[in-house]
């Protein structure tokens, strides 16, 4: 907890920084006649946020917050193999999504998930890969009419999109 | 008188079929969103906003209140059942729902808590319907100065009442003011915070993307990693004979509900409380009122009754300041009001001159969201039981699949899939080190509407920032602020130089 309190500190610092830097691409001061330049909003709050981080600082480093006498661990075993295996295979549908489409991975992502991680029946990870597509195909592109990402797989739609739409 | 006629014609409104429908709808989603542990009204509402998108504006607005007030109910039953509560608002409902259900009341516990709901709920309806007309009215005559100084007031709410972390607090305001301001900018148009040039910032971070992210992927993330052990589901029987003599027994608490719902609904109005500490208050009032506070803790009804009374008073509280000024009392609410702005309804007290229906037709679904809450958690007890069997590993990829396509629907660019996915991580590691989220949710929401009102408000005045002190209203509100805001220094004098003696 202690690294990890320090390193959040330190790393949304750098942010803030950043996002000062990027905030005076536009006038932060007064402009005569239309008031505060457009960069003055974010620039003040960034450096609110820089401010933040270094009180966290330095409560850090003299001890005095919870978490920089904290012994406990940030994430243990069980919590970093989770995360791995949760959010990495969230970027990975992501990713997929761009070039399969929302269709082939989301059945991916569904059977990956509740069949491996899971550890249920192919039975209930099958239903679910197959339901949830066609569910989300009637939803939104019929029903809604918002057309969710393809990829490579678009042409295989045409046919469908001539029945229903 | 006319408040009653605007309620009545509110009435015609929501009982239309397809009002009604997404009332029921929305108040059996909530339950079931409010049963599961870890899931509360917020979660409903961020994922399910998008869903919407297929129903007329008030149909929507309608469908998320439903969420919004079933999920109070549920919050119960998983706290009851399970002894975890399932959402943070239920947290005081586990303190005597769970000995009770251990005691073989579970059933006992459940209906004083579905009870309780409802008079929570009708007698904050009825303070609503009372108080927001005249409140609206009051709001009109504001003017910029006096926007900006209520929304200092309601971020102040969260450094003086909020009881997180202060410089964390205010990091999580300032980072979500800031990516308000990723776009063009208000007033001279020009492009603004656009990272590494990517196309997907012009059109700024919306806030659906960041709540998705903390409240969808970040919350699963979290409860995936907190709910590892197994838990024990107590059993119930649910029986005729058995309803009507928890009933009977409810009669003798109307003392606790009448004060759980008052105070929850005045503790709900306050952005940064809301219904999880309006709760804990009840019930800490209800311990402390009561002849035999020994037994709170022990399976005490009224201390099922004053928690459950209060959240969802509070919830229907915290619709208050978002309806009539346009600041949500609640992170929930601050994303029905962006949903709302979405929708092209411009939150605050131009609603009751300009979208009467709508105003109307939202309260007067609050009370048939009530009725139809009450209905639907009894009748279906046995099922929500039966839901809570079923295992996360199923749940969690379905949630995390409408995250996504919810996520992709309202912009439909992938930019903004990837943003909320870096968020909901980001948002996971910083909630472990006890950053509070809800600030920073609320902050995106007003944070367009401040900039505007504040620059406004110093190109009238040519830059002098004490315009927002010399007005009365917003001079008075700007001095509340600033106390809260000095609350948590006056806290650390007091320690400091008055320490309290320690028992040795």
């Amino acid at each position: 907890m202690r690294k990890a309190e320090l390193l959040m500190a330190v790393v949304m610092g750098l942010f803030s920084i950043g996002l000062m830097w990027k905030s005076t691409e536009l006038p932060i001061g007064w402009i005569p006649g239309s008031g505060p330049g457009g960069g003055a909003f974010p620039f003040w709050l960034a450096a609110g946020m820089l401010v933040c981080c270094i009180v966290i600082l330095i409560r850090w480093f003299a001890g005095t917050s919870p978490f920089s006498k904290s012994k406990e661990i940030y994430m243990d075993d069980f919590a970093i193999k989770n995360f791995v295996l949760v959010a990495g295979a969230l970027a990975v549908m992501i990713g997929l999504i761009h070039v399969v489409g929302v269709y082939v991975s989301v059945p991916l992502f569904l059977i990956y998930y509740i069949r491996f991680l899971g550890k249920h029946s192919w039975t209930i990870a099958g239903s679910l890969a197959v339901g949830t597509p066609i569910f989300t195909f009637f939803f939104f592109e019929i029903a809604l009419k918002i057309s969710l990402p393809k990829g490579y797989t678009e042409p295989a739609f045409y046919p469908l999109f001539d029945i229903f739409l | 008188m006319e408040t009653l006629d605007l309620l009545l014609n509110g009435f015609a409104i929501s009982l239309q079929p397809i009002n009604l429908a997404v009332t029921v709808a929305g108040v059996t989603v909530g339950l079931f969103i409010g049963a599961m542990p870890g899931l509360g009204s917020i979660n409903g509402v961020a994922i399910l906003l998008p869903v919407t998108f297929i129903v007329p504006p008030t149909s929507a607005i309608i469908f998320l209140a439903a969420i919004y007030y079933g999920a109070m109910y549920g919050g119960a039953i998983s706290s009851v059942m399970l002894g975890i509560p399932g959402a943070s608002t239920a947290v005081a409902t586990t303190f005597d729902g769970r000995p009770m259900a251990l005691k073989g009341k579970a059933d006992y516990a459940l209906i004083a808590a579905a009870t309780a709901s409802f008079v929570g709920g009708t007698i904050s309806v009825i303070l609503f319907t009372l108080f927001a007309p005249p409140l609206a009215e009051v709001a009109l005559a504001f003017g910029p100065p006096e926007e900006f100084a209520l929304m200092i007031l309601a971020f102040a709410t969260f450094i003086g009442l909020g009881g997180d972390d202060i410089p964390k607090t205010f990091f999580s305001i300032f980072i979500g003011l800031v990516m308000s301001a990723v776009g063009l900018d208000i007033v001279s148009g020009e492009p603004r915070l656009v990272f590494g040039d990517i196309t997907g910032f012009f059109h700024g971070i919306n806030f659906l993307v960041l709540a998705i992210g903390i409240y969808g992927i970040g919350e699963m993330l979290w409860v995936i990693e907190t709910s590892k052990g197994k838990s024990v589901i107590s059993e119930a029987t649910v029986s005729f004979s058995r309803t009507l003599d928890a009933l009977k027994l409810l009669t003798k608490t109307w003392k606790t509900m009448v004060m759980g719902s008052f105070l929850g609904y005045f503790v709900g109005i306050l952005p940064a409380a809301g219904a999880t500490p309006g709760s804990l208050m009840a019930y800490g009032v209800a311990k402390t009122v009561a002849k035999d506070p020994d037994s709170f803790g022990k399976g005490n009804i009224n201390g099922v009754v004053a928690p459950e009374a209060a959240n969802n008073a509070a919830s229907t509280g915290s619709m208050l300041p978002m309806l009539t000024l346009g600041i949500p009392g609640s992170p929930t609410t601050a994303i029905l009001l962006g949903g709302m702005v979405i929708w092209g309804l411009e939150p605050g007290p131009m609603l009751f001159v300009e979208h009467k229906d709508f105003v109307w037709g939202l309260i007067a679904s609050l009370y048939s969201a009530n009725l139809f809450a009450l209905i639907i958690n009894i009748m279906f007890i046995p099922v929500f039981i039966y839901v809570l069997k079923m295992p996360f590993t199923v749940l969690a990829p379905i949630i995390f699949i409408l995250c996504i396509i919810g996520g992709y629907a309202p912009t439909q660019s992938m930019h903004d899939v990837w943003l909320m996915l870096i968020f909901g991580v980001v948002a996971y590691l910083m909630r472990k080190l006890d950053y509070p989220m809800a600030p920073a949710v609320l902050a995106i929401v007003l944070g367009p509407l401040a900039e505007r009102s504040m620059r406004q408000t110093l190109i009238g005045s040519h830059g002098d920032m004490l315009i927002f002190f010399e007005r009365p209203i917003s001079g008075t509100l700007m001095f509340i602020a600033i106390a809260l805001f000095l609350a948590p220094v006056y806290v650390i004098l007091k320690n400091k130089y008055f320490p309290k003696k320690e028992a040795v």
